[in-house]
């Protein structure tokens, strides 16, 4: 008799999901299904559409990162132009993008990931939410992550033209330039993010990394699976969310592969499976094997801990210095740990603010040549940069007048679907074996196992109710309910 | 003590930015909390479908209901919402008129499914597509069917109030939050049903600080291939900005921005088909008699159809084209 | 085969000051023209809002005709310049909307033309019976049951 439970559907990730977790006679868990429901066909409805429009259309398709879909679009759509923007749009757009992701880690952070380490995954379901952060840290602190989400979406906005889906990347560049003032704002604003991202690791060290038990959860062998890392490096190999060649690492930390963006088709391929809407990932020259880790398996994983695995430092000092605490802590390079990409997230946000203050006093920065006319024909190009999730690839094709003909689109957080069904999978196992009856703290850490992975939107509200009611049906396979549990 | 009214946010067919706009009323969101309880809202809290199935008809005092009716998942919340709720708000373009996910009623929607499927990148050598039950080894597991066309909430449901935007400007989510916390204490009614809410009663071209002349198109641009006048009308200059039909309330952000209004903030009070009034606008101020000259500037419109009905496309008339409903002939 | 031949729904928007007095005058002649075309008198072919025509095919015509006074005769100027201009770009859209560039039709007829207006009529009638008819739905149903979505024979 198989016992079935659902939970569906999964919270606080973007878009939608559901586990289906079924049980075997002994009531061990005999397989996991991490299902993704949904399909609305950008990769279709795209087609005879403007290139230009692109970086307006794929805004949608995320509305928490619309900054990564629309940077990406902007880069593939110069590059089917064959016209390289001038520096002081590349300056622009990548502050612009610092600015973003300041924002959307912070509120993964405080919001999301936060919770379940600075309360503890078994603390009450009552106060395991941002509330229970805030009465835990203090009011002012609750104040700071506001501001934090206010600044970074006011720099969105500066540069950008709007907060949600941002407007003025066209091919060539931009179609507007900041004035000094401006400026001004945004490097004041960025003085402050440096500061808040330092005191967001602080609030790690001493709340996460100063409890033993939190510390024994993150090395545990429970989230911890081996597989590839992905992420961008500029020239010296140091992490760049904007800019730079994709470079691979195996599960030992050794250099795998290390590509320009526009050959990823020779090295990413997407499997197939007839129970979900999303396609999985995989290493073409490791070869898809199945839900399995390790150097043989072509499954690999996205996300801040790929990023830093995959690079070999950070370019800014304070960041950098953060980066090296954290492979000492955690034993060297790489860190297999997924409850380690919170930590790594942080690092970000750290990069992230530098970055942002770095760019935003280039002298170049407020230089009215913010826009070049593409002269060259029309045909094929690849954009991508680093979403928060994931690498994020789009590539466009497109007639003599620049009409959109095909897309294909690899999404960052896609990157990680496999490796996400893996960790619920192993989670699940570990949690919910013979003889244990399914508890509501068992059923949270198997949410923990794809929270960590920030999947898209890791946004929640600045408040919570105190309850985080889950229900649970286990059915027989006949299909009665044995048993209902719920949280309230 | 009163228990504080219910409040829930769904997401069907939709990006999350609705979401995101609702953060970003920063501090406001602490009101919300305060005077209301959050029942139901995937993306911030655990509460699952069966919670909002055993709740009471009519419970939840207010819902905002965000993303696009795309397959019977969506269409069975709408429902369900609707039954549980006093007050059904269509909130964002998806809601209220389909937006860019309404783009897929151009086609068969079993070309959506298989462009996913047969990219450059996917390895499919089977030719395998989802199934919406699927037998595993273990037990049998379900996804949901996609309908054949994008729907709007109110074409599935009974709508209370609309609210334009992709995504709703957060200043405009504010002053509604604060307008239905007063009527929660009785200080203000709640405007005529079926009104548009968070939106102005004009078009963008109201707000729009650029200098507008008469119009006399002689062309139509490219938005990358002029030197553009930060200060004169983007229309004017050629750019296709869809201004004129389009819902004032945005403040007119993109064309400030330098980039044409893309029409995100819907129809103008009063239109029933947003496409049909812009292209009658533009149509209007193309400056030529004869049809020759007439074509030769309506050619640098690449993308007609796009261009009209980029977020309105589900909620106009036609509602989707041809390949997405015509049976092919035996 | 079936026997029953197919008629055309089409309506037609006229204007007050030319085209519709030359329907007048093809009736009143007693000259033959097809029954199909239903006539919806605008005081100006300007004053045909694109919607009109949206909501015809939307609500079950096979055809829309478009009718004024010749360029220059306009009563109210140029506004059938106006009527031009949006003729030509809703036929664009209406075109990739899938629905075919001849069954949207504009033509001049000046008062006096009744014998031209009942033959652009018929002409029209028979172009549209060849393209056969559109019945836009109301209800949008399953192309088919998603075949695409078939069992996967191991």
């Amino acid at each position: 008799m198989t016992q079935h439970i659902t939970i569906d559907p999964i919270t606080r990730l973007e878009g939608h999901g559901k586990i289906e977790i079924f049980l075997n006679d002994e009531g061990d868990v005999a397989n996991t299904y991490f299902q993704i429901p949904e399909l609305r066909g950008f990769e279709r409805f795209c087609v005879g559409r403007p290139v230009e429009e692109m970086p307006l259309l794929t805004n949608r398709i995320c509305g928490v990162c619309p900054e990564a879909h629309h940077m990406a679009a902007a880069k593939a759509a110069d590059a089917v132009y064959h016209i390289d923007p001038p520096h002081t749009a590349k300056l622009l757009r990548e502050l612009l993008y610092s600015a973003f992701y300041f924002t959307d880690h912070t509120t993964h952070f405080y919001a999301l990931g936060g919770p379940d380490f600075v309360m503890g995954p078994d603390a009450p379901v009552a106060e395991r939410n941002i509330l229970g952060v805030i009465h835990k840290v203090g009011l002012e602190t609750g104040g700071k992550v506001i501001q934090a989400r206010k600044f970074g979406h006011n720099v969105v906005e500066i540069i950008g033209g709007r907060k949600v889906h941002p407007c003025t990347s066209i091919p060539g560049g931009l179609t507007k330039g900041i004035t000094e003032d401006e400026r001004k704002q945004i490097e004041e604003m960025g003085r402050w993010a440096i500061e808040f991202a330092q005191f967001s690791l602080k609030l790690f060290n001493d709340i996460v990394l100063g409890n033993k038990q939190y510390v024994d959860l993150i090395l545990g062998d429970f989230y911890t699976h081996h597989t590839y890392y992905m992420g961008t490096v500029d020239e010296n190999n140091k992490s760049n969310f904007y800019n730079g060649m994709v470079r691979v690492v195996d599960p030992d930390g050794k250099e795998f592969a290390k590509y320009a963006p526009k050959d990823y088709a020779e090295h990413i391929a997407e499997h197939v499976e007839p129970w979900t809407y999303l396609k999985f990932p995989y290493l073409k020259k490791v070869g898809w094997k199945g839900f399995v880790d390790g150097k043989d398996s072509g499954i690999y994983m996205a996300t801040p801990l790929s990023r830093l695995n995959a690079s070999e430092g950070m370019a800014t000092p304070r960041a950098q210095e953060e980066y090296e605490r954290f492979y000492s802590t955690l034993g060297g390079k790489p860190v297999h740990q997924r409850l380690a990409i919170h930590w790594a997230r942080l690092v970000e946000l750290l990069y992230a603010a530098e970055r942002w203050v770095e760019l935003a006093t280039d002298p170049e920065i407020t230089s009215p040549n913010f826009h070049t006319i593409p002269t060259e024909k029309p045909t094929e190009g690849v954009g991508c940069v680093e979403a928060p999730r994931g690498t994020l690839t789009h590539h466009y094709w497109t007639d003599e007048r620049g009409i959109v003909t095909k897309v294909n689109l690899v999404v960052g957080t896609t990157n990680n679907y496999a490796p996400m069904s893996m960790s619920i999978n192993k989670a699940a196992r570990s949690l919910i074996t013979k003889g244990k009856v399914v508890t509501e703290g068992m059923l949270n850490m198997v949410e923990m196992a794809f929270r960590a992975y920030d999947p898209c939107f890791g946004c929640a509200t600045h408040s919570l109710p105190g309850q985080m009611p889950l229900e649970v049906t286990i059915r027989d396979a006949k299909g009665e309910t044995i048993e209902v549990l719920k949280r309230d | 003590m009163t228990a504080k009214p219910k409040f829930a946010m769904y997401w069907a067919a939709s990006c999350g930015g609705c979401e995101i706009a609702v953060l970003n009323t920063h501090e406001k969101i602490l009101d919300l909390d305060a005077n209301f309880d959050v029942v139901f809202w995937p993306v911030a809290m655990d509460a699952k479908y069966k919670d909002v199935e055993a709740m009471e008809d009519g419970s939840i005092l207010l819902t905002l209901f965000n993303g696009g009716i795309r397959n019977d998942e969506n269409e069975h919340m709408a429902k369900l919402l609707r039954q549980k709720s006093k007050i059904l708000v269509a909130f964002g373009s998806c809601a209220t008129e389909g937006c860019i996910p309404g783009l897929a009623n151009l086609s068969d929607v079993r070309e959506i499914i298989s462009t996913a499927f047969n990219t450059i990148t996917t390895d499919n050598p089977n030719g395998i597509y989802p199934m919406t039950s699927y037998d595993m080894p273990e037990g049998e597991i379900h996804i949901p069917t996609l309908l054949p066309v994008l729907k709007t909430l109110d074409q599935v449901v009974d709508v209370d109030y609309f609210m334009p935007g992709c995504p709703p400007e957060s200043q405009q989510i504010a002053a509604v939050i604060d307008l239905v916390i007063q009527v929660v204490h009785g200080k203000a009614e709640l405007p005529p049903k079926g009104t548009v809410i968070g939106a102005g009663n004009s078009t963008v071209c109201d707000e729009c600080k650029r200098t507008r002349n008469v119009k006399v198109i002689k062309s139509f641009e490219r938005i990358w291939n002029i030197a553009q006048d930060p200060a004169l009308c983007l229309l004017e200059q050629g750019i296709p900005c869809n201004g004129p039909a389009t819902r004032s309330g945005c403040n007119a952000r993109c064309p400030t921005a330098g980039a044409q209004c893309i029409g995100c903030y819907g129809p103008a009070e009063g239109v029933v088909d947003y496409g049909a009034r812009l292209i009658s606008a533009f149509a209007s101020v193309i400056d030529a008699k004869e049809p020759e000259e007439i074509d030769r500037i309506l050619d640098g419109l690449v993308d007609p159809i796009g261009q009209f009905y980029r977020f309105s496309l589900a909620g106009s008339l036609l509602k989707a084209a041809v390949p997405a409903w015509k049976k092919e002939k035996a | 085969m079936s026997n029953e031949k197919f008629e055309p729904v089409i309506i037609g928007f006229t204007c007050n000051w030319c085209s519709y007095r030359a329907a007048d005058m093809a009736g009143t002649a007693r000259m033959k023209y097809a029954p199909n075309v239903r006539l919806i008198r605008l005081m100006c072919s300007g004053r045909l809002d694109p919607t009109f025509v949206m909501k015809a095919f939307a609500n079950g015509a096979d055809g829309v005709l478009i009718t004024g006074c010749h360029p220059g005769d306009c009563h109210y100027v140029e506004q059938n310049y106006k009527a031009l201009r949006r003729f030509l770009l809703l036929r664009r859209v209406l075109t990739q909307m899938g629905i075919e560039a001849g069954r949207l039709k504009l033509f001049w007829a000046s008062a006096a033309e009744g014998a031209i207006f009942a033959a652009e009529i018929n002409k029209f009638v028979e172009e549209v019976r060849a393209l056969g008819p559109l019945t836009w739905p109301t209800e949008f149903q399953p192309i088919a049951s998603i075949p695409i979505m078939q069992e996967v024979t191991a």
